[in-house]
């Protein structure tokens, strides 16, 4: 397939890596922010073809993985509720709130229906007068445009059954709560290529700067993955801080505009719990008005449940790279794909979840 | 060591034992064997390791093959079969899979109050069809309707009978070391036809699920003096499943090459687009075979010289340090283990 | 995260603002995808495609970079191994 295969060769990947090894002169550790990136690195390998002064930490680029506990509890609320149709991606359905998941209450009699597209959700809004139907908006800024086209255009078509359980959350402000936290150990970050199609590269200059470390916005195929590190360890051997753009071939410096426009007239910033991490300000979407007549959590009355993380998840300092997955003491024990404590096991892309599939008993083996 | 307080009742910890099934239990991957293994095995007996798609009994000194299987595949019509012809040629497969010849299925419909009479028309025309296709008699069979709103349409549910001829031995237990795997054909197409109905994917040249009777391949191989020792067909959760459970069954480490296996172009279009991973997409007429090491370019030209197996392709070896482990080589030359399916695989956005 | 994957335009099905759609080839499999994100992109340009929306056309030449990079540090003898 055109610009995939290309980007997965074996030759091309090994030179990488070379490139990698030569240009590698101190120990560095490097932070991708996106879990589809830990994906790939995980899958393919990579982080195997790394020189072992390169320490690669998994940051919190999977919004499933950062969904705060108490929203999914009011989604699970929302979608056992009568007369609701509860649309979500597949992502979501397995994700463990207080006591169940989405799974459960689908056995349970609730009408929960993965859907591909938000669009799917409003299509079914309009199919089903006499239903409501609540589609759960989970994502970084990549996803935003497709919820906002959503309520847009169901508040068009003055759809008054459609709802939003909005969960939008923003990258650059957690990239500044890993970096201003005392634990920090990042000195380099892949940033989320696809976040930056969207938003554009220009929010990273001032991160750069301000904590003196190279970001560099890459993809996610192998080839993308090992370029993205070997600019970033130049940089950090030539000790520069600066904004580079590896996925040129999706990114523009500007983004898309009219993406950000459409965000920018539905939804407003606010302020976000990241499950493991708590409240960072500023670091949410919420919706503007008039939209906010189809705000799921004041449309169900949901809006002033809180729920407390539970004490041995340690899917929070994974999230902020403190910890690797392995070193987490209920990794592949009492935490498993199949009995998910955290987030971070359960969603596909979370770290925990990827080195249980891809490493398999190697990495059990370590956690012992 | 942090300090932490003491676990409380409030603690999300694990939902083990789930209270109710889940959809998860049917998909073909871990769930389903935790149930098999901790909730049927115990009740009925027999032992885990050799858990294979049939049972094979000696009678008054015939070795017959018998097997079961259920279907409640929804849509009940795709594009390349449709309910009944994907019971004929999975319950047929089953049959071939222990090394036995098929001689005859049982059917038994279970039929939702207003399914169209037309469409069970269809749905019988096919499995007449397929039946002879495929060289077995449908023998016997039996009819119930449950009320509207209690069932999908129509699930039917299967039995079959087959005779193993004398000297042949197939099941998980013959796997050696060194033995090769050779996978009949390219994968992913019955899951993606399914899908492609469900998610509404259209596709430049049509993706028909690869649903086909394998009892004629097979046949082909034992007849022709193959050294096969164990066989089993892809069904849910897909190669890997299979692999995975075999190399756990039979107890042997297995090393798989990535690259090897055939994957047609729409087919990878549409798992990339849905994020699903082809090793994990269901097939219902491909069969990885353990064949002993200087049978198999034998083995793998005889296949692809049949209709049903002219993909076929060594895709690996059992080889390797841990037993029950299959280790997968990737595209680019790193390795990692292949593990079953946690779950349902679903369309992802991350 | 934000799995985008790149497909190729191979119709365009509906014009109107907002609801700008085509269908989309992933390797020959067609989707519908709506367009309204990438008004440059039309028939067989390729874009990059999340949860049905098509959110960046891929710029082919940028998309030869990673390659270019490769043969010229190839060139500048990058990839021999440094004097021990």
């Amino acid at each position: 397939m055109k610009f995939i295969d290309e980007y997965r060769d074996a030759e091309a990947a090994r030179r990488y890596a070379r490139l990698i090894a030569n240009r590698t002169r101190r120990p560095w550790t490097i932070m991708e922010i996106c879990g589809g990136q830990t994906h790939a690195i995980v899958k393919f390998g990579i982080d195997e073809l790394l020189p072992p002064e390169l320490t690669l930490i998994h940051g919190p680029g999977c919004p499933v993985c950062v969904t705060p506990l108490e929203l999914i509890d009011k989604a699970l609320a929302i979608a056992a509720a009568p007369g609701v149709i509860f649309c979500s991606f597949g992502d979501m359905l397995r994700v463990p709130g207080s006591r169940e998941d989405l799974f459960a209450v689908k056995a349970r009699g609730g009408d929960v229906r993965v859907v591909y597209s938000p669009m799917d959700a409003v299509a079914l809004a309009a199919a089903h007068p006499d239903r409501e139907v609540v589609f759960f908006a989970v994502g970084f800024e990549t996803t935003a445009p497709a919820t906002a086209m959503a309520v847009y255009q169901a508040h068009r078509a003055t759809l008054q059954n459609f709802f939003l359980l909005v969960s939008h959350v923003l990258v650059p402000p957690a990239m500044e709560a890993i970096l201003s936290s005392p634990m920090n150990r990042v000195q380099g970050f892949l940033a989320a290529g696809h976040v930056c199609t969207i938003m554009g590269t220009a929010e990273y200059g001032p991160l750069a700067a301000r904590y003196r470390v190279p970001i560099v916005v890459t993809g996610f195929e192998p080839l993308d993955i090992l370029q993205g590190v070997y600019l970033c360890v130049r940089q950090l051997e030539e000790g520069r801080a600066e904004v580079e753009n590896q996925y040129a071939r999706a990114v523009r410096r500007a983004g898309n505009r009219p993406a950000q426009a459409l965000i920018r007239e539905v939804f407003t910033v606010v302020d976000r719990k990241w499950r493991g991490v708590g409240s960072i300000p500023a670091s949410g979407l919420g919706l503007r008005p008039p939209y906010d007549a189809h705000d799921a959590e004041r449309r169900f009355g949901v809006a002033d449940r809180h729920t407390e993380e539970p004490a041995e998840c340690e899917s929070g300092l994974v999230l902020q790279g403190v910890k690797k997955p392995t070193e987490c003491p209920a990794f592949g024990t009492r935490c498993t794909p199949e009995r998910p404590m955290g987030a971070t096991m359960v969603s596909s892309e979370g770290a925990c979840a990827a080195y249980y599939r891809y490493r398999g008993v190697a990495a059990k083996v370590e956690a012992r | 060591m942090s300090e932490r307080p003491p676990l409380s009742l409030a603690c999300p910890l694990p939902i083990t034992e789930t209270p109710q099934i889940l959809l998860a239990h049917g998909g073909g991957g871990k769930l389903m064997r935790q149930l098999i293994e901790r909730v049927f095995v115990p009740a009925f007996g027999g032992s885990p390791e050799r858990l294979h798609d049939g049972a094979v009994l000696g009678v008054n000194g015939t070795r017959v093959a018998l097997t079961t299987d259920s279907y409640v595949v929804r849509p009940w019509k795709f594009p390349g079969g449709d309910i009944g012809s994907l019971a004929v040629h999975g319950t047929v497969n089953d049959l071939a899979m222990c090394g036995a010849k098929p001689v005859a299925l049982t059917v038994g419909f279970i039929l939702e109050e207003g399914f169209p009479m037309a469409s069970l028309w269809e749905v019988v025309r096919s499995m007449r069809e397929a039946s002879a296709s495929a060289g077995v008699d449908i023998v016997t069979g039996d009819t119930k309707v449950v009320d509207r709103g209690k069932g999908d349409g129509i699930y039917l549910n299967t039995a079959g009978l087959g005779l193993v001829p004398p000297g042949v031995v197939i099941g998980p237990d013959r796997i050696r070391p060194g033995d090769v795997v050779l996978l009949s054909g390219d994968i992913g197409r019955h899951g993606i036809a399914i899908m492609a109905v469900r998610e509404g994917l259209e596709f430049e040249s049509a993706i028909e699920s690869d649903s086909a009777p394998l009892a004629g391949l097979v046949a082909a191989l034992v007849e022709a003096g193959i050294e096969v020792h164990c066989l089993r067909d892809l069904t849910r959760g897909g190669l890997a499943s299979a692999l995975v459970e075999l190399a756990q069954s039979a107890r042997v480490p297995l090393a798989v090459d990535e690259a090897a296996v055939p994957v047609r172009e729409e087919v990878r279009g549409a798992c990339e687009m849905l994020g699903l991973d082809p090793l994990y997409v269901a097939n219902e007429g491909r069969f990885v075979a353990f064949v002993a090491p200087q049978d198999a370019p034998r083995a793998a030209a005889l296949m692809r010289a049949h209709p049903l197996g002219q993909q076929a392709v060594e895709i690996g070896r059992v080889a390797g340090d841990t037993p029950g482990l299959v280790s997968l080589k990737s595209a680019i030359g790193s390795s990692r283990i292949l593990d079953m399916l946690s779950g349902e695989q679903l369309p992802r956005i991350c | 995260m934000c799995l985008g994957v790149p497909g190729q335009i191979v119709r365009l099905e509906r014009e109107e603002p907002g609801a700008r759609t085509g269908k989309v080839s992933f390797g020959g499999v067609l989707k519908p995808v709506n367009l309204s994100y990438v008004p440059e992109a039309g028939v067989g340009d390729y874009v990059i495609v999340h949860v049905g929306f098509a959110i960046s056309k891929v710029d082919e030449q940028e998309a030869t970079v990673v390659f270019d990079y490769l043969r010229r540090m190839g060139e500048l003898a990058e990839l021999e191994a440094p004097p021990p």
